[in-house]
């Protein structure tokens, strides 16, 4: 009798214990909605709608930029932007074009080195913002220059050639996966048959996601970064680790930038120094955190909510290629969704009763 | 346990520190024990936050050693002392306020499990300390931010002895709570106390003091007066020794008191629990001084006054006409004419990288523009005229406002709100961190322009300057009037008895006797 009760007690402590955390992540339930919203109108007018070639063909469209706004979600949730993600996603794409050729062991080499660059690049950005003591976002834009002037040194012009397999078992389902690399049974193995259809890049998406983003989010410096985007102060007179936790941020963001850099360069099969692709994507990134829920004053958000918002600026342009509309009218659209995004996270303001707090 | 000797646990020795040309601490030797409650007290600036930072790790002492349980100590940062098993609950709020309660109280070392933090465990473990203090009611889910002002405080209590001190401070820790919080919070001490914690307490509440403290140490000057045990003194020899500040500047003599017209007329102003139904009402010519300890509502209260503050009510009337109270910019239109001398000159009273000239005519800019333009002649003669009213020492009024002293600083703030020819002047704590000589000036020029016809209400953290250069001064504790004093019962002794609320105590006590 008295278990049943405490059972019920505990139960109704649980749901209002998930309406509380669905209050606290507004901005990612939002983004989630609305991006299951527009995703099932472009699939119902798509010709070929819920089929596995159009979710393999968005899927590749999506992990790059899904990539850069994850990296870029890692400052962002200290109140600080990182400038050079482009940058550096371009760079690796360099890198790429020209170590991903010969055997096995020589990929599985040059795919090692391209992270790795990616991440000394997000690493040396840190250095600069901890121990310059400059801004991230005059840091990053300097060093942004820098790794874009590598990368024009790497390839002055487009080309180079990629392993013709790898970017045939990366970029469509993962049954085309398993049968580049000749197992489970070339993806013909009955057990395999409920994920076949998966689209390889979102299968990654996914495992980048829960492998390094879900863990980094429940470690102490992971927590310590949204605790320096909260309230800096209190952070230090908590005894928390400042300097570690702003080096980690930036060389993670360099991690995940560097992923997008590889995956942009398989995808492509080949290298471009390309600067505007670079700053667009640059931008873009930005703009994704924001749609996700991240607020740029630091401290709420997350890269899951990133995802997100990539998602629903690249189906903004997916719908624009099956709907009627003129193309030229995308970013108008876009903007209109960002300005929604941003005008949400801001109703908070309304809320201050001390109208000197909000200079401040 | 022995407790009529204790050993003491933490001991400093001659230790100073100055900030600047201000000495903070002056050669003080100070020690406190395990299972008591130490108080501290002292009036404002006498050094006990200076205090506090050193022992928390907060600031490093200029000279001077310390040691804990006998061993030399020296802190290179709060964590350190942490370590060292010092916490303190600060009267600034230490809490992240997008992190979870959970969160917030296990941030520096949370439970862990596979290297990673274990949320469940962690959410048990401020449940568990929140039962501790009597918060079972705060989600350890809810967001700090989400969580009233007194909760906060709860579980910042909460958090510190999760850290499991050793020497626990608070300071001011059960200013924003409810009289239910306070008496979980004793509790919590009591038994803290019995467990061997030695616990420094800081508190402008005199019954606090008498219900809590073992020992009593008072400060004064930055320096460490007299310690007590409890019932050795009274509450009058308390203050005595409280009071004692070196007279350090001259006052222009006040005017006879008289009858003056009403000009600033204030009825029930109250905003959030900050500021509690204040009325006041302040003559044509009138200096009024707003007194009491830092953090009663002064500083708020100015600030609606000059329409900074959301949501106030209660009404304010300048010469028979309401203000709006919507925003300074109301407030200084030339129909209500109201001027505020802000508290923090650096931010909110010059844009330090432009040039005195532009921050002396920032505020005017309207009386002085002809047209879209400014008025470049007019302009000209107001910043000369400003320069030599007030005798701000200047090299050229295109320099850069950042290259004056503190004291012609302050000087060009006074001069810009004065080229608006306010008829209210508010300042706020406006001689703080200037020179004796500056301060004098500044006093001669208040007096003038009450006599030229303005109502001025002067919040002072300095006695002596509330006594030396005001018609009436009104004590502010917990947001409210307490004591309105005038004439020679304008003194220091009145002053600190009010703004302890030690009459006020007294009186209930007796009721309820």
């Amino acid at each position: 009798m008295s278990d049943a009760a405490s059972t019920g007690r505990q139960a109704r402590r649980n749901g209002s214990d998930l309406v509380l955390l669905l209050r606290q992540n507004a901005g990612l339930v939002t983004a989630v909605g609305l991006f299951c919203i527009v995703y099932f109108l472009y699939h119902l007018k798509h010709p070929k709608g819920f089929s596995t070639q159009v979710l393999v063909q968005n899927s590749n469209e999506i992990f790059s930029l899904a990539m850069l706004a994850m990296a870029q979600t890692v400052p962002v949730l200290m109140a600080g932007l990182d400038l050079s993600v482009g940058a550096v996603m371009t760079m690796v794409d360099c890198i790429a074009s020209h170590t991903l050729q010969g055997s096995a062991w020589q990929i599985a080499l040059g795919m090692v080195a391209c992270l790795a660059a990616g991440t000394l690049a997000g690493f040396l950005n840190g250095c600069v913002v901890v121990y310059g003591r400059i801004q991230p976002i005059i840091a990053t834009l300097a060093t942004g220059a820098i790794y874009i002037g590598i990368a024009l040194f790497l390839r002055p012009t487009p080309g180079g050639k990629l392993n013709e397999d790898l970017n045939w078992a990366s970029t469509n389902s993962l049954e085309d996966f398993a049968s580049t690399l000749g197992i489970f049974e070339d993806g013909k193995a009955n057990w395999f048959q409920p994920i076949a259809w998966f689209p390889t890049s979102f299968v990654l998406l996914l495992l980048v996601a829960l492998v390094v983003w879900v863990p980094f989010r429940r470690s102490v410096t992971g927590r310590t970064i949204y605790a320096v985007g909260s309230a800096e102060g209190a952070a230090y007179m908590s005894g928390l680790n400042i300097s570690r936790a702003k080096l980690t941020a930036f060389t993670l963001a360099g991690f995940f930038a560097g992923v997008g850099g590889l995956f942009l360069a398989i995808q492509t099969s080949s290298g471009n120094a390309d600067i505007p692709q670079a700053g667009s994507y640059t931008l873009n990134s930005i703009a994704s955190v924001v749609i996700g829920g991240t607020s740029l004053l630091g401290g709420t958000g997350g890269a899951i909510g990133s995802i997100f918002g990539t998602c629903i600026l690249r189906v903004i342009s997916f719908n624009f290629r099956i709907f009627d509309i003129a193309p030229l009218l995308q970013p108008l659209f876009e903007g209109i969704v960002l300005l929604a995004a941003v005008s949400l996270g801001a109703l908070g303001v309304l809320r201050v009763k001390n109208t000197l707090e909000l200079f401040r | 346990m022995n407790r009529n000797l204790p050993d003491p646990f933490l001991t400093m020795r001659d230790v100073s520190k100055r900030y600047g040309g201000v000495r903070a601490l002056e050669g003080v030797d100070f020690s406190c024990a395990k299972g008591q409650v130490h108080a501290v007290l002292g009036e404002n600036g006498a050094g006990k936050s200076t205090l506090i930072k050193i022992i928390a790790g907060v600031v490093q002492p200029d000279s001077g050693a310390m040691a804990l349980a006998g061993r030399p100590i020296t802190f290179s940062g709060p964590a350190a002392a942490n370590e060292a098993g010092i916490v303190c609950i600060f009267q600034e709020l230490s809490l992240m306020p997008d992190l979870s309660v959970a969160d917030n109280i296990s941030i520096a070392r949370p439970p862990r499990r596979f290297g990673l933090i274990d949320a469940k465990a962690q959410r048990r473990r401020a449940e568990e300390l929140l039962a501790q203090i009597g918060c079972e009611d705060v989600n350890p889910l809810m967001r700090a931010r989400d969580l009233p002002l007194s909760r906060r405080q709860m579980v910042e209590i909460a958090k510190a002895i999760g850290k499991r001190p050793q020497l626990l401070i608070l300071d001011e820790a059960t200013s924003a709570l409810t009289s239910a919080d306070v008496e979980k919070v004793y509790a919590m001490l009591a038994r803290l106390k019995t467990a061997g914690v030695a616990i420094l307490y800081i508190s402008h509440r005199m019954h606090e003091i008498e219900a809590l403290a073992d020992v009593a140490s008072v400060f004064r000057n930055g320096r460490h007066i007299e310690t007590f045990a409890r019932g050795e003194r009274s509450n009058d020899e308390i203050v005595q020794l409280m009071i004692g500040r070196e007279i350090s500047a001259h006052f222009p003599p006040k005017p006879a008191p008289r009858a003056l017209p009403p000009l600033l007329q204030i009825e029930n102003l109250s905003w959030e629990n900050r500021l509690d139904r204040i009325s006041l009402t302040v003559g044509k010519g009138e200096i009024v001084g707003l007194g009491g300890l830092d953090g009663q509502g002064q500083k708020e209260f100015l600030l609606a006054l000059f329409g900074v503050l959301r949501q106030v009510s209660g009404s304010v009337r300048v010469d028979g006409r309401p203000v709006p109270l919507s925003s300074p910019a109301a407030a200084k239109d030339p129909t209500v004419g109201i001027a505020l001398v802000p508290e923090d000159r650096k931010t909110e009273g010059l844009m330090l990288p432009m040039s005195i000239a532009d921050n002396l005519v920032i505020a005017s800019l309207g009386n002085l523009s002809a047209g879209p333009f400014v008025d470049r002649v007019k302009e000209k003669a107001a910043i000369e005229a400003a320069v030599r009213r007030l005798k701000i020492k200047i090299g050229s009024a295109s320099d850069e406002v950042s290259t004056l002293s503190g004291g012609n600083q302050q000087k060009v703030v006074i001069a810009k709100w004065l080229m608006t020819a306010p008829r209210v002047i508010l300042l706020n704590d406006p001689t703080r961190g200037i020179d004796v000589g500056t301060k004098q000036e500044l006093y001669r020029l208040l007096r003038e322009l009450a006599d030229q016809g303005a109502a001025i209400v002067f919040y002072s953290t300095d006695y002596d300057e509330l006594i030396g250069s005001c018609d009436r001064v009104v004590i502010l504790y917990d947001g409210r009037i307490v004591r309105e004093l005038a004439g020679n019962a304008i003194n220091e002794k009145n002053i600190i008895a009010a703004s302890l609320n030690i009459a006020q105590t007294q009186a209930k006590g007796g009721a309820h006797v």
